[in-house]
């Protein structure tokens, strides 16, 4: 049954060190507060999931929060590199992290699997591409019906799953419109989960198709007012471009950086920005 | 005034023109964005465009920033979840084209998204592949378009990303439940297509004003031109028109968000 609790408390309860830890939301509900909390509480040695990192894996990442990276589309959308990640990766800064890549659809397929208690996901997937030669996780099965070759890979199962989504209801019933990417598949294949929400409301007015989580489906709710800012919160806010394009000035190099997590994260208080 | 354009609209007007009405486009960010988006204001009023993050038929005002801009959910007639979009949508064989941009390209249209140099060093670490691995096997057929230069276009990709030929031309070959893969690559110099045999890319038709040199001093191995070597056909003023205001409207949306 959803607790509610402040992020911090959430945090700290939920996310230890050394963790495999997902934080979803495909382009849109992005958790930056939530992540920005696990960089304030100096978590460390996270496995850490996404299928886009975005910049909130940018900033986990150069934070030292991370010590392994599972993803499918690394980049700024729109913009171009997360430096972050890039540093870490080319050169090893604040330290090296070890990167498993993957496809969007074998990611998406992993989710679900993880979602439907499967111990692998199978697709059609991978033909002619080289990532099966740089990512051990990715192999191949044989059809039992046609013989036909497909490719596996491991389901995401998360210790702890963290999502941003519009509202809660009062027993902690969560809704998600818009693009809803893998937010349920990750919160329901996790260990822990942890949403986030812009607001807590009498009644979800949801409608009978609508992507509602159960309360009791998850482990800690939120209140996190522009919980997914810079990206957006369909019918809240829109997505600040501007700062997605800042972003590449203040990421590009270490002392920047360092001077905006000291600004707005570890001396920021308990909400992001 | 009419007939004055750059390289670059060149190349988005012939992207845009090799998508026809009523086509199901799964759509990358970028390039090919702005040319799907262009022929369904133009000649094809119909064509089906949908974007990874869920978006299925979607009908953007302004060229959205991100694969999962609002703008793409809003006007789209149904969001579907990530996993439905890639399972059901494309991996179920509902689209008919997917139309990919990437970093490198090598004569047998091998895309590389993911790095130059080697995997466990790289010099550059791209953002990776995407949805592009699953689209250029599981669509029909595949559009590509990008910038003609020595730096894209090169004789053996650093990484093959995704799939167009392999390295000799023949990963496609005895392959069930596999699309046509490329069929057309669209630059701002040429149009270049698949020998049938070979799969060995071949120029079938240079922009207005451009040479066969110029293709050639682009490109980081010596490329096959065809024998009958045409020349593609120029923008219309109307598609400019369309063009220009779409690009207009999508710089005052996204320089004005604060």
């Amino acid at each position: 049954m959803a607790e509610f609790l402040s992020l911090h408390d959430a945090v700290a309860r939920y996310v230890e060190d050394g963790a495999t830890v997902a934080m979803e939301g495909f382009t849109h509900l992005i958790p930056f507060a939530a992540g920005h909390e696990v960089i304030r509480q100096r978590k460390h040695d996270l496995t850490l999931i996404r299928m886009t990192p975005d910049l909130v894996y940018d900033q986990l990442i150069g934070a030292g929060c991370a010590k392994k990276l599972i993803f499918s589309w690394g980049g700024n959308p729109g913009v171009g590199s997360l430096h972050r990640l890039r540093d870490a990766v080319e050169k090893g800064w604040p330290h090296k992290v070890e990167i498993f890549e993957h496809s969007h659809a074998a990611m998406a397929c992993a989710f679900e699997a993880g979602a439907a208690g499967l111990p692998l996901a199978v697709l059609r997937g991978y033909v002619g591409s080289e990532l099966p030669s740089v990512n051990d996780q990715i192999k191949y099965i044989e059809c039992p019906f046609t013989g036909e070759r497909l490719a596996a890979v491991p389901s995401v199962r998360p210790d702890v799953s963290l999502v941003h989504a519009q509202k809660a209801d009062r027993k902690g019933n969560v809704l998600v419109e818009g693009i809803i990417g893998v937010q349920k598949e990750a919160i329901l294949a996790a260990g822990k989960s942890i949403v986030t929400v812009e607001e807590i409301v009498d009644d979800l007015e949801a409608g009978p198709n609508a992507c509602v989580i159960p309360g009791w489906a998850i482990d800690a709710i939120a209140v996190a007012e522009k919980g997914a800012y810079p990206s957006y919160a369909h019918g809240y806010y829109p997505r600040d471009n501007r700062f997605y394009k800042e972003w590449d000035t203040i990421a590009r190099d270490r002392d920047p950086f360092q001077a905006w997590l000291d600004e707005n994260i570890y001396n920021a208080g308990g909400q992001a920005q | 005034m009419s007939n004055e354009y750059t390289s670059s609209e060149m190349m988005t007007v012939t992207a845009a023109k090799a998508l026809e009405n009523g086509m199901t486009c799964f759509v990358g960010i970028g390039l090919p964005s702005e040319a799907a988006n262009l022929a369904r204001l133009t000649h094809a009023p119909d064509v089906v465009l949908i974007y990874e993050s869920g978006t299925l038929q979607t009908k953007p005002d302004v060229l959205p920033l991100s694969i999962g801009d609002g703008e793409l959910c809003e006007s789209a007639l149904t969001t579907v979840s990530v996993p439905e979009m890639f399972r059901y949508w494309l991996q179920g064989g509902k689209i008919d084209v997917g139309f990919l941009g990437t970093a490198q390209i090598d004569r047998y249209c091998n895309l590389n998204t993911t790095l130059i140099g080697d995997y466990q060093a790289p010099k550059v670490r791209l953002p990776g592949g995407g949805g592009a691995p699953e689209i250029a096997t599981c669509a029909g057929e595949v559009f590509i378009t990008l910038k003609h230069s020595k730096r894209t276009f090169v004789d053996q990709v650093d990484f093959i990303t995704t799939l167009g030929f392999g390295r000799d031309g023949k990963a496609r070959d005895g392959v069930p439940n596999i699309g046509r893969g490329p069929t057309r690559v669209i630059t701002d110099l040429c149009v270049m297509k698949p020998d049938p045999e070979t799969r060995e890319l071949v120029v079938v038709s240079l922009h207005p004003g451009v040479t066969a040199e110029q293709v050639q001093d682009a490109t980081g191995w010596e490329i096959r031109f065809a024998e009958q070597l045409d020349t593609t056909p120029m923008p219309s003023a109307n598609e400019l028109d369309v063009l220009r205001d779409l690009k207009a409207r999508t710089e005052r949306k996204h320089a004005g968000e604060a």
